[in-house]
């Protein structure tokens, strides 16, 4: 290091880069942090004393795992609902030419391009017009719908990709159609369809916009931080977001880990 | 996260057109995509039919509201909330700007420089997904503090001489200000600024680098004449999704901001759900999407890329 400002030059961008990462981090070390809190008021603020109390008990707040139960249904159900249909939309998509491909699409690049709040209101116009009781359908119904253009737009960029000579190949050794879609084309689209669904779950699970407007009385987890921001926030809600990260980061890294060891198995 | 670089091949069609296909064969496609449209039929087109049918009306919650074809709301509901639009934007354009400024080193330092690192750093960016968003927002609630060491650093190096200058805050103090606001709006925004830009960057023929660097170009060429220019989808896709979602955002205004910092996010939903104003709330959002849809269009013609996420 002979000139620290010819250094500084050199390395800028990794200074930068290394600098938003910290900006991005930040907020999930505060939440780890204070997640060992003892509070003395009903909000988790400012640090007063180490204490295990909120990870020996996560689930001594009244209707907070019950709202975590209720948002990992509801995820998991939209999850399934805007995977099985958004694969076979993006399959028309890539695979067919037909006469409203151009219509379709612009249908499905929409409510991406549309805050949600707008999304939101009209969903409750249409609920409130037509007198249906909100609640686990209505959010259902909405978070299915907005993850459906997610789910379109990942497994359309797998399938274009895709290589269809090994589907006339499989043709070609006489696979019929459900075997070359059970045996070829499906494990091929995989990925793509495992990302949407990956990122359906995580969009459905964290929503809060759309949820706010269509759940009535319904509290699902995000709905119920929101509240206890009002009322007070209780350190387990901190340990919920802890342990939501840690399990994230493990899932991807494992996830790598299977596709590395995949890569290395059938070299190319 | 492999998003593998797919080189634009037209994709063949399905099977040899030996004969013409059979009617059941051309219904295929129609068939797969019936759940699903049907659905976006039903829970978005409709909606926004009924959301502006909703805009029109007038009445009462208690009387009911009726269709009179009340035009004269829209123009109400603005003049009375173009304050708020008006701050929507310039928020929303302003943490677009910094995510832009932020997450572009970011980006290229895990596209470029990263090596072995790379997958670990792009975990790094994405995790924070799934941690509950509102969690977080509510983590800068601490970080932001009153006389926290954040606050007392900015304080020292006069930072929040310049932003108080900048009416972006007042005094020594920084939550409850529009700084807190953009703070947390380019804060929830960034991963959807670095992933396109990360995809597009990935892309980009190394050699390029190179081969501009043999013709004698310095590092800040190569950047401004090569890299930045191939770089330009991820740019606009990564603008669009911070810019859009941020526009309609309300919940880092109502978490991180005063009254004083009023989205126009926050007022339909007041509208919507505390003062059930349901004409006033349909004319506002219908107000918000066609600006957006406005500018969009205008951003993406000057841009010049028509090939969207």
């Amino acid at each position: 290091m002979r000139n620290p400002l010819t250094w500084l030059r050199r390395h800028l961008v990794v200074i930068a880069g290394l600098g938003t990462l910290a900006y991005m981090i930040l907020p999930n070390v505060v939440v780890t942090v204070f997640s060992f809190n003892n509070p003395t008021g009903r909000f988790n603020y400012s640090w007063q004393e180490f204490s295990l109390d909120a990870w020996k008990d996560p689930c001594g707040v009244a209707d907070m795992c019950g709202s975590l139960s209720l948002s990992l249904q509801i995820a998991l159900w939209s999850t399934l609902a805007a995977t099985a249909l958004g694969t076979a939309i993006a399959f028309a998509l890539v695979r067919y030419r037909f006469k409203a491909r151009g219509a379709v699409n612009s249908l499905i690049f929409l409510p991406m391009a549309m805050p949600e709040i707008v999304m939101a209101a009209s969903l409750l116009a249409l609920f409130l017009n037509m007198g249906i009781q909100l609640g686990f359908w209505t959010i259902l119904i909405a978070h299915i719908m907005f993850c459906l253009s997610f789910v379109v737009a990942a497994v359309k960029a797998r399938v274009l990709s895709m290589d269809p000579r090994l589907e006339e190949a499989a043709r070609d050794l006489y696979a019929g159609p459900v075997q070359t879609f059970v045996r070829v084309t499906l494990p091929i689209a995989a990925p793509g369809i495992a990302a949407g669904a990956l990122l359906s779950f995580a969009l459905s699970f964290d929503d809060f916009i759309i949820t706010n407007f269509n759940s009535g009385n319904t509290v699902t987890f995000p709905m119920f931080v929101w509240g206890s921001a009002q009322r007070g926030t209780p350190v387990q809600i901190n340990v919920i977001g802890t342990a939501m990260f840690v399990i994230a980061v493990l899932v991807v890294l494992a996830g790598q880990m299977v596709g590395n060891r995949r890569k290395k198995a059938q070299p190319k | 996260m492999t998003a593998t670089a797919a080189p634009p091949q037209a994709p063949a069609p399905a099977g040899p057109p030996v004969h013409k296909p059979s009617v059941r064969k051309r219904l295929v496609p129609y068939w797969l995509l019936l759940p699903g449209i049907l659905w976006l039929l039903v829970f978005f087109v409709l909606p926004m039919v009924y959301q502006a049918s909703t805009s029109v009306q007038t009445g009462s919650l208690e009387e009911g509201f009726q269709v009179t074809w009340h035009f004269q709301t829209y123009w109400d509901a603005f003049t009375e909330y173009y304050p708020q639009f008006l701050r929507s934007l310039l928020y929303a354009g302003t943490a677009t700007a910094l995510c832009l400024l932020l997450g572009y080193p970011l980006a290229y330092l895990i596209a470029f420089k990263a090596g072995r690192w790379r997958n670990l750093l792009l975990v790094l960016v994405i995790a924070p997904f799934f941690t509950s968003f509102l969690i977080r927002t509510l983590a800068w609630k601490t970080i932001l503090a009153d006389g926290g060491p954040v606050v007392d650093v900015l304080n020292k190096v006069g930072f929040l001489d310049v932003t108080s200058w900048l009416g972006m805050t007042e005094g020594d103090r920084v939550l409850a200000t529009p700084l807190a606001v953009v703070c947390g709006l380019t804060y929830n925004f960034l991963p959807f600024m670095i992933l396109p830009l990360y995809s597009s960057l990935e892309r980009i023929d190394t050699r390029l680098h190179e081969a501009a660097g043999d013709l004698y170009a310095k590092p800040a060429t190569v950047f401004r004449k090569v890299t930045f220019p191939l770089s330009m989808p991820g740019v606009v896709s990564g603008t669009l999704l911070t810019f859009i979602p941020a526009s309609g955002d309300y919940v880092n205004a109502e978490l991180l901001g005063s009254t004083d910092t009023r989205m126009i996010g926050n007022v339909i939903q007041s509208q919507y759900l505390r003062i059930l104003d349901y004409p006033t709330a349909a004319a506002l959002s219908f107000i918000l999407m066609a600006i957006v849809l406005i500018m969009v269009t205008v951003y993406i013609r000057r841009a010049g890329t028509e090939d969207l996420v």
